[in-house]
């Protein structure tokens, strides 16, 4: 086609043309290429989301047929005969609230020392290093730590060390977006505040820290939701326990160790209130993720 | 008069004159301005500053004991364990606990096999999920998207357990090992990665299940390291005349390597410590006499998670916490790849732009 279109240069065009010809081929096998590479994308997106929707699918069906009253309002049973997961219940909110209680002031502080005071310091360099490589530490070997630190001095085990343990949890997280949060923060507004002659503690709580509160409620709402279903640490620190207590030196029942416990059971009602727990905990979980999200997006 | 609001508007040069509620409100700015700020004495206390600065530190070194003192506790725990059998721990297969003899082989085998596995699965997807966000996907269904996978991070271990024991298991062993096992039965090497009962518990279900857990990891940081390509870049390659898939095998994912690299071992280390759901899923079996994909197996995690509660104080408590040694050593040396890879990525970034 090219020829025709100039003659002149026909002698000149020639292995021009046999090129392109190759080209052409080039050219559709690139393009072959890419639409495979794109659908293989797609499906793996597909793939992605098929999971999700499977497992909450199943979480639902299961959970909801599991669910009744009395899950509300009963203790857990022994094998094969009625009963609820109250006490289960209290202890996860118990363990949990105190466990954040105890995480958060520490963790923000953290946070703060590391946007606020040891931005280039040696020790802030250490502690972020040392801060990312726990928050994605297996949760198990902190319940290890627990079972050596309290547990086997106290000779017991106990709802104390289940706080503490899934309070180590919560450090990491609550360190990792306060730094970020606090590092978003212009300069020019901590500088405002010193020109004012203000003391670098209430330049910090009155004005950086109140600037990002949005993002670190976020990253306390998250660490909630990761140690509500954090099973790993409790078993050999809070263990379980059959019946209600509310004394801290005892064992203490959770949701989630509940849930292993009965899951891994051949009782089929164990089985039935496993599956409710499974319903309530990821129901509460991805709750209080969206939460987060939208609490963040909202405010910025 | 709306206070605080300044309306200004440009007659003239004189913008400040017509601020309107100035002249007004001048009192009042004066009075909250007071209470905004700290009291103006020439010498505040430097009390509450020294207070401050110490609990920020104090929180800040709380952080690097915590670290010193896991390991501490895990060797002093593990002690009894590590002067009887030294580092041999490491191959030795024997799990006895009726004869009291331990060695980790089996669980260290079990714990690398399923997060091969994982990754096997996990990186690809995760690549295609991270392409389909940041090249292909409309704008506005980037976000819901991205959040949704997200969320299957957000999914508790112990329902991915449950679910993948009563579920998962059941559908795998139906419709996957058992085609497989009539397809791969003769094969001479592969018959053996087949082998067994497809009862749908073993390695194979763990790693799936575990590979599942991390794409969302893998997924984000590489969704995330794409986004900081410039777009300089990638739009000169589509200028002259690259497809897409060019732009992300040939400018994006070069320029991003050791980011992505960073993202997959951020993913294995999850891999690596990930609990609940592999103990429900992987069968817990002691032995190691089969190298099949079906057959049950154990991993540190879920020994730990097994037996530790119910171990009696001495050599088998001190093994399994040796255990628990040999897993943090592992993860830590994975994690802190990770972020060296990551940081990498972010100094070559500032050097570039």
């Amino acid at each position: 086609m090219m020829p025709a279109i100039n003659p002149t240069f026909g002698a000149t065009m020639n292995p021009a043309i046999t090129m392109s010809a190759d080209k052409l081929k080039k050219h559709r096998r690139r393009k072959v290429v890419n639409v495979v590479a794109l659908t293989l994308s797609l499906s793996a997106m597909a793939f992605g989301l098929f999971w999700l929707a499977w497992i909450l699918f199943e979480t639902i069906r299961l959970g909801v047929s599991g669910l009744a009253l009395t899950v509300f309002t009963q203790m857990t049973p022994p094998p094969l005969s009625e009963g609820g997961l109250l006490n289960a219940i209290i202890g996860s909110f118990m363990m949990v609230s105190l466990a954040t209680l105890l995480g958060t002031p520490i963790g923000i502080m953290a946070g703060i020392y590391l946007a606020e005071y040891g931005r280039n310091h040696w020790l802030g360099s250490a502690v972020r290093f040392i801060n990312d490589i726990l928050l994605s530490a297996p949760s198990i070997v902190i319940g290890l730590f627990i079972y050596a630190v309290v547990v086997a001095p106290m000779r017991s085990f106990s709802g104390l060390a289940g706080v503490l343990a899934l309070a180590l949890i919560v450090i990491p997280v609550v360190i990792r977006t306060t730094e970020n949060m606090l590092s978003l923060i212009p300069n020019a507004l901590r500088e405002a505040a010193y020109a004012l002659g203000t003391p670098k503690w209430r330049v910090i709580l009155r004005i950086t820290l109140n600037a990002a509160r949005a993002g670190v409620v976020t990253g306390v709402l998250l660490a909630v939701a990761r140690i509500a279903g954090e099973t790993a640490p409790l078993l050999f620190t809070a263990l379980s326990n059959q019946f209600w207590t509310s004394n801290l030196g005892e064992p203490m029942a959770s949701l989630p160790v509940t849930i292993f416990k009965f899951a891994m059971s051949p009782y089929e009602n164990w089985q039935q209130l496993a599956w409710a727990g499974v319903f309530l905990i990821t129901l509460g979980v991805l709750a209080l993720n969206i939460l987060a999200r939208v609490l963040f997006r909202h405010k910025n | 008069m709306v206070k605080g609001r300044w309306q200004p508007s440009f007659i003239g040069d004189n913008v400040v004159a017509t601020l309107p509620g100035l002249a007004f409100d001048r009192n009042e700015m004066e009075r909250t301005a007071r209470s905004n700020l700290p009291s103006l004495a020439r010498h505040p206390s430097p009390w509450p500053d020294r207070v401050f600065a110490f609990c920020a530190h104090a929180a800040a070194w709380l952080t690097l004991a915590l670290l010193v003192a896991i390991i501490g506790s895990l060797v002093v725990g593990a002690w009894p364990a590590i002067k009887e059998y030294g580092l041999s721990f490491l191959w030795r297969s024997q799990w006895d606990p009726v004869q009291d003899r331990y060695g980790g082989l089996v669980m260290i085998y079990g714990t690398l096999m399923t997060s091969f596995i994982a990754l096997l699965i996990a990186v690809p997807v995760s690549f295609g999920i991270a392409l389909f966000l940041t090249e292909m996907a409309p704008g506005w269904l980037r976000r819901p998207l991205g959040v949704a996978i997200e969320l299957l991070a957000a999914v508790p271990s112990i329902v991915y357990g449950m679910w993948g024991l009563l579920v998962f298991a059941p559908v795998l062993s139906k419709y996957i090992q058992a085609p497989m096992q009539s397809l791969l039965g003769d094969v001479p090497v592969l018959k053996e990665l087949v082998a067994g009962a497809p009862v749908g518990i073993g390695v194979l279900s763990a790693g799936i299940i575990l590979a599942i857990m991390i794409i969302p990891f893998i997924a984000s940081v590489m969704r995330d390291v794409f986004e900081v390509t410039p777009s300089m870049l990638k739009e000169s390659a589509y200028a002259l005349g690259s497809t897409t898939w060019e732009v992300v095998y040939k400018v994006v994912l070069p320029y991003t390597k050791t980011g992505v690299i960073g993202g997959i071992m951020l993913g294995l280390g999850r891999a690596i410590g990930e609990t609940m759901a592999v103990t429900f899923v992987i069968g817990n079996f002691n032995q190691l006499d089969t190298l099949s994909l079906f057959a049950a197996a154990n991993s540190i995690t879920s020994a730990l998670a097994n037996e530790f509660a119910e171990a009696n104080p001495g050599l088998h408590q001190a093994s399994l916490i040796y255990l628990g040694l040999v897993l943090f050593f592992i993860t830590f040396v994975v994690l802190a790849l990770s972020k060296l890879l990551l940081s990498q990525l972010k100094k070559n970034e500032g050097a570039r732009s």
